[in-house]
């Protein structure tokens, strides 16, 4: 495991993103501890998404600053494959597991265990997938096994193995994009887990999610962006659920006004 | 890192067999018709001449859907290697004849098709043309090549009888013809390139889904080309085993062997939707097909009854391969006839 001899994993100064005339982000400041799980809130077009594809290396900046481990981040030579070596994963809500391979190979994809050859060590790897669904993921006695493919498990357990992947390739900052859209309560539950499974592991999160009560029950911050910029930073102690939601229904407010005036 | 298991609802019931051997329903399939044959036709399938004749004419075609197995198992698709063996054929035997060296005719024989899987693979993965629709296109330019080279004509290269080349690739080992034994050596390389390498495994996540594939970090181009390379070295590979059986070469070789290399594939139990694969099911349905034709002659049905029959085993053992070894094909085959639009 890496020692983590660091203040913030990732810490963004007045990141600035535009599409053209459009500007998607403005002046974001926002720095992530690194055992710290963050919630991003926003409506439909706030630029939660914008801003996690910048942090990721999918869209660059038009300006600002970018650290990481408190290093400064070099634009020409940041990509998604640089943040993949600094050990950045994201984990989407599908189209990150192949259906129909057994769960040993979705842990390994793109990262096998191999000989000079190229040839798959199966037993090792079959091995440490049982490891991590044991262990890291707590699949004990519920009949998945590192052969079990990824089409019999729930949405819930699915994104259980995309975290345990991620885990297990030591990322010390996972982004999960809306984990829990479309499950069912009793999955969302076993999402839930799973988050809190980074946390205690010593990582950082960052965790986008429509459902306020989610991100409420979990984030040690809540971000709140809205038309590009970042107008709170929210503690869940310190706010509760109907609170927030009122802040943020308030938000829409001036953002109706705004349009209107 | 340790958590305390997480909740969970009663155990659920084991969600799939024991043990399962590859392959299983169309191993069943080739005894029972083995077992058909020699009820039928005792004579001819308790002597060893038949299956030495099967063993000659069979490897060719195996090969061929030993490569369509991977290529279908990247969801992906390859009816250019009739033409392949057409334009393979004629380098390896105007190579053998014009300059006598063989061996190099081989080479020229397996890189013309590998030159040939370059074409079609660019075009599949770099210009992003579906590939039943290309390799239909390329399979009619090549073909049209290797006729147009040949001027139509066939070569017979009797003089390679006895030659190295020729004991090699259709000489006798043990009393048994070469070309299985280099049939046998291609099913376990591919065997091992499907199930246990790198390539086989992009492969399958490739005709899992090509997103998938993209985000976790496979360069599906690059794996794509790769692949039908390999399509087509095979292909050129399985044309000059044709030509050194028959001593010679026929532009029209290819011909007749598109049909029965695919549905070797699909009634070995590869799923047509891609992202899996059984290179075992496909070897063993190789062998009935290629069996089903003289068999069902030797068992004294009328000649003109053998397609039906093909047609019915072909149908039965696709059915009995969905029904016993993979529910889940089932119900996605369901969901795929009433949800598709």
């Amino acid at each position: 495991m890496s020692d983590r001899a660091y203040e913030h994993i990732v810490r963004a100064e007045k990141l600035c993103v535009s599409f053209g005339k459009v500007r998607a982000l403005t002046d974001i400041d926002l720095a992530i501890g690194r055992n710290e799980i963050v919630g991003l809130i926003g409506d439909n077009g706030a630029g939660k998404s914008t801003l996690i594809k910048t942090l990721t290396g999918v869209i660059p900046p038009s300006s600002g600053r970018l650290f990481i481990r408190d290093q400064a981040v070099d634009w020409n030579n940041f990509s998604v494959r640089r943040a993949h070596d600094l050990r950045f994963e994201t984990v989407y809500q599908e189209k990150s597991l192949g259906e129909k391979q057994p769960l040993w190979r979705n842990f390994f994809v793109g990262r096998q265990i191999v000989n000079r050859f190229g040839f798959i060590n199966v037993r090792e790897e079959r091995r440490i997938a049982n490891e991590i669904l044991q262990r890291q993921l707590g699949f004990r006695g519920v009949g998945i096994d590192a052969e079990s493919t990824v089409s019999k498990l729930s949405g819930g357990e699915r994104q259980g193995i995309a975290i345990g992947r991620a885990m297990h390739f030591d990322a010390d900052l996972i982004i999960l994009d809306e984990p829990t859209t479309a499950l069912a309560i009793k999955e969302v539950q076993k999402v839930l887990d799973f988050v809190r499974r980074i946390k205690e592991s010593g990582r950082a999160a960052i965790y986008i999610e429509h459902n306020l009560a989610h991100v409420h029950a979990l984030a040690d911050r809540l971000v709140v962006l809205d038309r590009g910029r970042i107008v709170a930073n929210i503690r869940p102690a310190e706010m509760d659920l109907e609170e927030l939601t009122r802040f943020l229904i308030g938000l829409q407010q001036t953002k109706h006004a705004g349009v209107a005036a | 890192m340790s958590g305390t298991p997480m909740k969970q609802t009663a155990p659920m019931l084991a969600r799939r067999p024991a043990f399962k051997l590859e392959g299983l329903p169309i191993i069943v399939v080739f005894f029972v018709l083995i077992g058909l044959f020699i009820g039928f036709a005792p004579g001819v399938f308790l002597n060893w001449p038949i299956y030495n004749s099967f063993l000659v004419t069979i490897p060719p075609m195996l090969i061929l859907s030993l490569g369509l197995t991977l290529v279908i198992a990247a969801g992906e698709i390859d009816l250019s290697f009739p033409a392949v063996i057409a334009l393979s054929g004629f380098l390896f035997a105007y190579v053998t004849r014009h300059f006598g060296m063989p061996w190099l005719g081989l080479a020229a024989a397996i890189a013309g098709g590998a030159v040939i899987g370059i074409i079609n693979g660019w075009l599949v993965a770099v210009i992003g043309i579906p590939s039943i629709i290309i390799t239909i296109g390329t399979s009619f330019f090549w073909s049209g090549v290797a006729t147009v080279l040949s001027g139509g004509m066939s070569y017979t290269l009797q003089r390679l009888t006895g030659s190295a080349i020729n004991g090699v690739f259709a000489g006798t080992l043990f009393g048994i013809p070469a070309e299985a034994f280099w049939a046998l050596g291609v099913a376990v390389a591919v065997w091992f390139i499907l199930n246990r390498h790198r390539f086989g495994e992009h492969l399958l996540f490739i005709g899992d889904s090509r997103e998938v594939a993209r985000v976790v970090g496979i360069n599906t181009m690059r794996e794509r080309i790769k692949l039908f390379v390999l399509m087509g070295a095979l292909a050129g590979f399985a044309s000059v085993l044709m030509t050194l059986e028959n001593l010679s070469y026929f532009p029209t070789q290819g011909q007749g062997i598109l049909l029965s290399a695919l549905a070797a594939v699909f009634i070995g139990g590869t799923s047509v939707f891609g992202g899996s694969a059984t290179v075992v099911g496909s070897f063993f349905g190789a062998l009935i097909i290629g069996m089903l034709d003289a068999g069902i002659v030797a068992t004294g049905v009328a000649g003109f009854w053998v397609e039906v029959i093909v047609g019915l085993v072909f149908v039965s053992a696709v059915v009995l391969h969905i029904g016993l070894d993979d529910p889940a094909r089932l119900r996605l085959l369901h969901r795929r006839l009433r949800g598709r639009t």
